[in-house]
């Protein structure tokens, strides 16, 4: 009886079953998928009911329904006429447009700082490290209304206005500037932009493998960027400079005319990017110091400079431990978007947030809300796992 | 064996959450002794917290006439502040009992979002206030303007319509906070702000130099603002309503927080059945209070115009005149059906 294993099945006892490992196993596997299902089905339950009880209507059918309020920000074209489920779709633009120029901007700022960390110039490497401690060390909501209140706010009045070259004013209503106006023609640039890319692409693949085979080099950056440069500019030229500007004038109230950019905006941009860059320059940092010494040492001892070192031996190696962490910080900015709102920046946070107030569909606006933010986060870890797999050391 | 009562074991526990906060509302307010009501974040007059951390205004007052008439005690209430955003959702999760907080009495609202409105404290409209620098004499003069608005409002939507109707351009600076409007406009980000006129001549006074701006005189909007409750609890329903309607009503009889004792001797049967001083009467018990209900709200929190004049009339900063707010018979829309 003291070893179950050994005895037969036929006589074995419930105490021997307690004792098996397997069997506990599944038990506690039942149990804990029990104990899921049946909070999963509380929760549907008690959500109807309470629905019910509520009296309101529910489905998604609200979506076309008029929304009757103005958005600040707009990408798409937006009024007051059209539907609650366009100005989600606003939001949501709104939402991704600060997210990816954040994503940009934090990334730029944090690999500088990050290096800078690791410079032995002693200035510098103070000041990054004051910058991190900062930034990183600050809430984010913080640093929104410090370039909201403590900043932007402190710009003169619109009667005021700073006014800078180019037509472009500025006020604590935001910049005004003047905005471009394209003619006929003008769809040969972005097209060309495109070709300029795919050239540039194609030349450097070529080059590599030229090198490959011949060792002989051949000045890729200079090409690449006199292909996405040039060509659009050519194309420019070539369709008669189809450009013209409509600048901002100041009007009774406002500047009239022209584009602007809002400092709600700015602030959540600004914010958002030095907060981000702050864990960033952490995550290079860590990334590049994750390198053993002995692969500087080597590579110098081939006589590789320290530029050609950097570039070929630690960064590529740097990247697999850099991304991983990156993709979390993104993914961060991404949903600390959400606290525009509190400026009033219209994102998918806000509009949605109007969204449930004139309609009172709580459940179907959060459940939006929780969508698109599962499904943007969802879409940058797979592009990053991606990105990660062909940086991820390839064993011979 | 032990895996199925287990699961049982949790199934009933968890079942034990949900059917929570389901009884009638009355029971639960007895029970757990207090009105949990839900105000405005802070709007003077209205309802604001005062230096020492009270809450003191004309729709607090409600709350307290809610008490007063339930527990005979208007201290017994608890204020959550809601903004304009949460404030249905609030009301509907059961997280509030009764929503008090200048908020419009709509046909959606009345339908699809689940409540039920009736009795209305304060009659308004939505209006625009500007600096006196602007030199704007009229809203139809705002054309192009930066109106500040407080997102999640009829007042948002009122003014996209008067805009779009009266084909004026606008840009809209939309906070969710009041505060957080309060800021803009006091900083210059926009020319105008928008909302109830209450509301306006209550902001008027928190800016830092009330006398350089003025509210235009265009009134968009009927905005009647009153309390609200949640759909299928009628008894609730009626006690809400009554107790508002109890105020006006004191009002029309003449009782006041000063003369309400002497008037239990009165021999006038109307009185005598409001104040519940008539015999065998019924009607407080029907509401499920007790008889002594309008006695108790006159005693404690006083009558419609008592609570008006203390909070936002003529001696107070915010100096709202009656208007639409005197009783019918003075020419006004305050009426109390009969208590009888």
């Amino acid at each position: 009886m003291t070893d179950a294993a050994l005895a037969p099945p036929e006589a074995r006892t419930l105490r021997s079953y307690v004792y098996d490992p397997k069997y506990r196993g599944i038990f506690f596997q039942v149990l804990a998928l029990a104990i899921v299902v049946i909070f999963g089905w509380w929760i549907f339950h008690n959500t109807t009911e309470n629905l019910a009880r509520a009296g309101t209507a529910s489905g998604f059918s609200f979506l076309n329904g008029r929304a009757g309020f103005d958005i600040s920000t707009t990408l798409i074209s937006y009024t007051n006429d059209s539907t609650y489920g366009r100005a989600i779709v606003v939001g949501f633009l709104n939402t991704l447009l600060v997210a990816s120029l954040g994503i940009v901007t934090a990334t730029i700022i944090g690999f500088l700082v990050g290096l800078g960390r690791l410079s032995r110039n002693w200035l510098i490497a103070k000041l990054c490290t004051v910058y991190v401690e900062i930034f990183r060390n600050i809430p984010v909501l913080l640093v929104i209304f410090f370039w909201y209140k403590g900043v932007l706010d402190t710009l003169p009045q619109v009667r005021d206005s700073i006014a800078l070259p180019f037509s472009t004013f500025l006020n604590n209503r935001g910049l005004a500037f003047p905005k471009p106006i394209w003619g006929e023609g003008a769809v040969f640039v972005p097209i060309a932009f495109v070709l300029g890319i795919i050239a540039a692409l194609a030349i450097a693949q070529w080059a590599t493998k030229r090198q490959m085979a011949t060792g002989q080099q051949f000045p890729i950056i200079w090409t690449g960027i006199g292909l996405v440069v040039g060509l659009p500019i050519l194309a420019f030229l070539a369709a008669g400079a189809p450009l013209t500007f409509d600048p901002p004038i100041a009007g009774r109230f406002n500047m009239t005319g022209g584009a602007r950019i809002l400092p709600e905006f700015v602030a959540l941009y600004l914010a958002l990017s030095l907060y981000t860059a702050s864990f960033i320059a952490e995550v290079i940092r860590a990334g590049i110091r994750g390198v053993a010494k002995g692969q500087t040492e080597a590579s110098s001892a081939l006589g590789l400079q320290p530029a050609m070192t950097t570039r070929l031996v630690v960064v590529p190696q740097a990247l697999r431990i850099i991304i991983p962490p990156l993709t979390s910080q993104y993914l961060n900015l991404t949903k600390n978007s959400s606290l525009g709102v509190a400026v009033g920046f219209p994102e998918l946070f806000s509009t949605t947030s109007t969204t449930l107030n004139q309609t009172g569909q709580a459940v179907e606006a959060i459940f939006i809300m929780l969508t698109v933010y599962l499904t943007i986060s969802i879409l940058t870890s797979l592009f990053m796992n991606w990105f990660n797999a062909k940086m991820a050391l390839v064993e011979r | 064996m032990k895996k199925t009562l287990l699961s049982a074991a949790i199934g009933a526990a968890v079942m034990g959450l949900g059917s929570a906060a389901s009884a009638a509302t009355l029971d639960d307010v007895k029970a757990k002794g207090f009105v949990q009501c839900g105000v405005n974040t802070g709007l003077a007059g209205f309802a604001a917290p005062d230096a020492s951390g009270n809450w003191t205004g004309f729709d607090v007052d409600y709350c307290k006439a809610i008490a007063a008439a339930i527990f005979g005690d208007a201290t017994k209430v608890k204020y959550t502040p809601t903004t304009a955003q949460v404030r249905f959702t609030a009301l509907q999760s059961g997280e509030i009992d009764v929503l008090a907080r200048n908020t419009t009495w709509t046909i959606s609202r009345d339908t699809s979002l689940g409540l039920n409105f009736r009795y209305v404290n304060y009659y308004d409209g939505q209006g625009f206030m500007v600096p006196n620098s602007l030199n704007v004499k009229s809203a139809l003069e705002l054309s192009g303007a930066a109106v500040c608005v407080q997102s999640g409002t009829t007042t948002e939507l009122n003014l996209a319509d008067y805009f779009k109707a009266n084909n004026l351009q606008y840009n809209p600076v939309v906070f969710e906070k009041l505060e957080e409007v309060n800021a803009a406009y006091q900083s210059g980000r926009c020319d105008v702000y928008t909302t109830d006129q209450s509301g306006l001549y209550s902001l008027r006074l928190s800016l830092s130099n009330p006398g350089d701006h003025m509210i235009l005189p265009e009134i968009i909007s009927k905005e009647p603002l009153g309390p609200a409750v949640r759909q299928g609890d009628d008894q609730w329903f009626d006690i809400v309503m009554w107790a508002g309607y109890a105020m006006v009503q004191a009002e029309e009889f003449g009782i006041t927080q000063a003369n309400v004792d002497e008037m239990k001797e009165s021999t006038n049967p109307d009185i005598k059945r409001f104040l519940g001083t008539e015999a065998d009467t019924k009607i407080g018990t029907d509401l499920g209070l007790t008889n002594e209900w309008a006695y108790n709200i006159v005693k404690q929190v006083g009558n419609y115009g008592e609570v008006f004049e203390r909070n936002i009339g003529q001696n107070t900063p915010l100096k709202i005149e009656r208007g639409l707010n005197a009783l019918w018979s003075k020419g006004g829309l305050q009426y109390a059906p009969p208590v009888r």
